[in-house]
């Protein structure tokens, strides 16, 4: 009964987790690029609808409804995301080549990350934060067993948004552009593809998927920080790198993995020792089997 | 000398120390995303050597290094199977484990961390860290140095030259590892104390960060960088503590920091200091000249 509760608490986090991982993934695949902005992203449409709702003394304290406050929240994310494919991805294609280049789009990222996570600490202070929905519970009780509604919620909406995807990149002409850049951006170039035009879109759904599920997770825990999406960010590539880097359904299920190992190796085992077999594990994924446990069906296969 | 300058010196000097870990790989192409987890291996066995088993400071240290070199040789095989990203997260998984280990290893102090009693002092540190400078100057003077130069510029032209790649890049992986070991030994008696909480990703990130920063061309970058990251952090504290109204300063030193960053990868993405630069300062025009 117990074991049963903490399987289903395990997928729920999961739930988010493979949100984020499929925010990763996708980059990845499409780029060959680690976004290590998308915890920022999370925590800047957490962080800012807790500050518009809630009233307060803080800045930005307007005591907006929810739904507005949840919708700027998602927009503002998304701006940031545009404002990092400027100065990040833009630069990839540098003027030098040599063995560390590709690593500038992922500085730049890191830069970005500290930026934002420091601004909504100047912001707002570095303790926790309690977000709260005017809804009283947001747990469903089925057969004693009791169910998150919001991770529930984001677990079909993470397989919604990634069926969705499918159908853009499958059957839609800017999807066929975008798996023509995840194969070759130079040749897509040639072949008439506007890299600069499309590629601006991956970052949009990059900053819908990593905003959406920064709320989401908001509203289950209750709890925003300015640092909420680095433990969480740090589980998804976990999950991406078990569904194998660029497999959108992959990053899907290796978040529910990791999601379910962790909620079951704390209740078992108590402390955090999930970390050793679950990481040592990832290495030897990513040396030895870099197309993760799914076998391979990734977005930009020329690219590794 | 003020306690103040003291500590910011030591801080410094451990700073430059950890980059040269982090710089030898990544002069030979290879990006270290987990010096954390040698800096660890350094700092526990060192930690423990001195405060459990009351071995001399002066054995502790070099054994920290020595014990982060052979695990750093170990896993220096299966990590140069991979490239690219997936090199960055082999090496980033890598030092999740290592915390992982000392986590959850009964005797080292687990979440609460490791204290420690003896105490390098300054000197020392400051020694060690200027040995450190110096002896990476050397190694990229000699023949080992050109090679993993030439691998940082070309691979396939360096294996053409008769490089070979694999044996430079496991010598340069080893000593990078043995380096952050010793940084970490030394860390650990600095402060009296580590933990693996504190020495996490954003450690890892902010090493790379400042290594990427000066640039990997020269031997003379990480140092830049290590300097200019921990002292203009520092001079905006100090700005900001002398008028009430500079409050804001305090906190917001960090995403003055992101911003150089994102900035210097836009400007400059070879990182502060670069070939040409040091070539037209000391006016020792060489055939790498086109590179800028």
């Amino acid at each position: 009964m117990q074991l049963i509760q903490q399987i289903i608490n395990g997928l729920m986090l999961g739930g988010i987790l493979a949100f984020v991982a499929v925010a990763f993934t996708l980059t990845i695949g499409m780029l060959n690029f680690l976004n290590f902005t998308i915890p920022a992203l999370f925590m800047v449409a957490a962080m800012l609808a807790w500050a518009l709702i809630s009233p307060g003394a803080h800045p930005l304290a307007l005591g907006l409804h929810w739904v507005p406050a949840i919708a700027v929240g998602v927009l503002a994310a998304v701006l940031a995301s545009l404002l990092i494919e400027r100065f990040t991805y833009r630069y990839m294609k540098t003027r030098y080549g040599d063995a560390t280049e590709h690593a500038l789009p992922l500085v730049s990222s890191l830069g970005f990350l500290i930026v934002f996570e420091h601004l909504a600490m100047t912001l707002w202070g570095g303790d926790p934060q309690r977000f709260e929905l005017p809804f009283r519970n947001t747990d469903l009780n089925v057969a004693g067993f009791v169910i998150g509604l919001p991770q529930l919620f984001s677990l079909a909406l993470a397989i919604t948004l990634v069926a969705a995807l499918q159908t853009l990149l499958n059957r839609t002409r800017i999807g066929r552009a975008l798996r023509a850049i995840a194969e070759n951006p130079d040749a897509s170039t040639l072949m008439g593809v506007e890299v600069q035009r499309v590629v601006p879109l991956v970052f949009v759904i990059t900053g819908v998927l990593s905003a959406l599920a920064g709320i989401l997770y908001a509203v289950s825990y209750g709890v925003v920080t300015p640092f909420m999406g680095d433990a969480i960010a740090t589980d998804a590539i976990a999950g991406m790198v078990l569904g194998g880097l660029g497999n959108v359904w992959g990053a899907i299920a290796g978040g529910l993995l990791v999601g379910l190992v962790k909620v079951l190796a704390i209740s078992i085992f108590g402390a955090e020792i999930e970390k050793i077999p679950v990481w040592g594990l990832l290495l030897l994924i990513l040396v030895f089997r870099p197309s993760g446990l799914f076998g391979a069906s990734r977005i930009g296969k020329g690219k590794f | 000398m003020s306690g103040y300058l003291e500590g910011l010196i030591a801080v410094l000097a451990i700073n430059i120390i950890i980059a040269y870990s982090v710089y030898l790989p990544a002069a030979a192409g290879l990006l270290n995303l987990g010096s954390a987890g040698f800096v660890l291996v350094g700092a526990y066995t060192a930690g423990a050597l001195t405060s459990l088993h009351g071995v001399s400071l002066w054995l502790a240290v070099p054994a920290g290094g020595l014990l982060a070199a052979v695990i750093a040789f170990a896993v220096s095989f299966p990590i140069l199977r991979t490239r690219g990203v997936y090199m960055v997260l082999a090496t980033f998984a890598f030092a999740e484990v290592v915390g992982g280990v000392l986590l959850n290893w009964p005797g080292l102090g687990g979440a609460a961390g490791l204290s420690v009693i003896a105490w390098p002092g300054l000197a020392a540190v400051v020694a060690v860290a200027a040995a450190v400078v110096a002896g990476a100057a050397w190694l990229m003077s000699t023949r080992f140095g050109l090679s993993v130069r030439a691998i940082h510029d070309d691979e396939s032209v360096a294996r053409l030259f008769g490089v070979d790649l694999r044996a430079t890049q496991v010598a340069a992986f080893t000593l990078g590892g043995f380096v952050g070991g010793v940084g970490g030994a030394l860390l650990v008696h600095q402060f009296n104390f580590i933990d693996v909480q504190g020495t996490g990703v954003l450690f890892s990130i902010y090493v790379l960060l400042y290594v990427l920063m000066g640039g990997t061309q020269t031997v003379w970058g990480p140092v830049s960088g290590a300097l200019f990251f921990t002292l203009v952090p520092e001079l905006l504290r100090h700005v900001a503590s002398l008028d009430p109204s500079l409050k804001s300063l305090e906190s917001g030193r960090f995403i003055v920091f992101g911003v150089a960053v994102v900035l210097l990868m836009v400007l400059r993405p070879q990182g502060l200091i670069t070939r040409t630069m040091i070539e037209r300062l000391f006016r020792r025009p060489s055939a790498g000249a086109q590179h800028g």
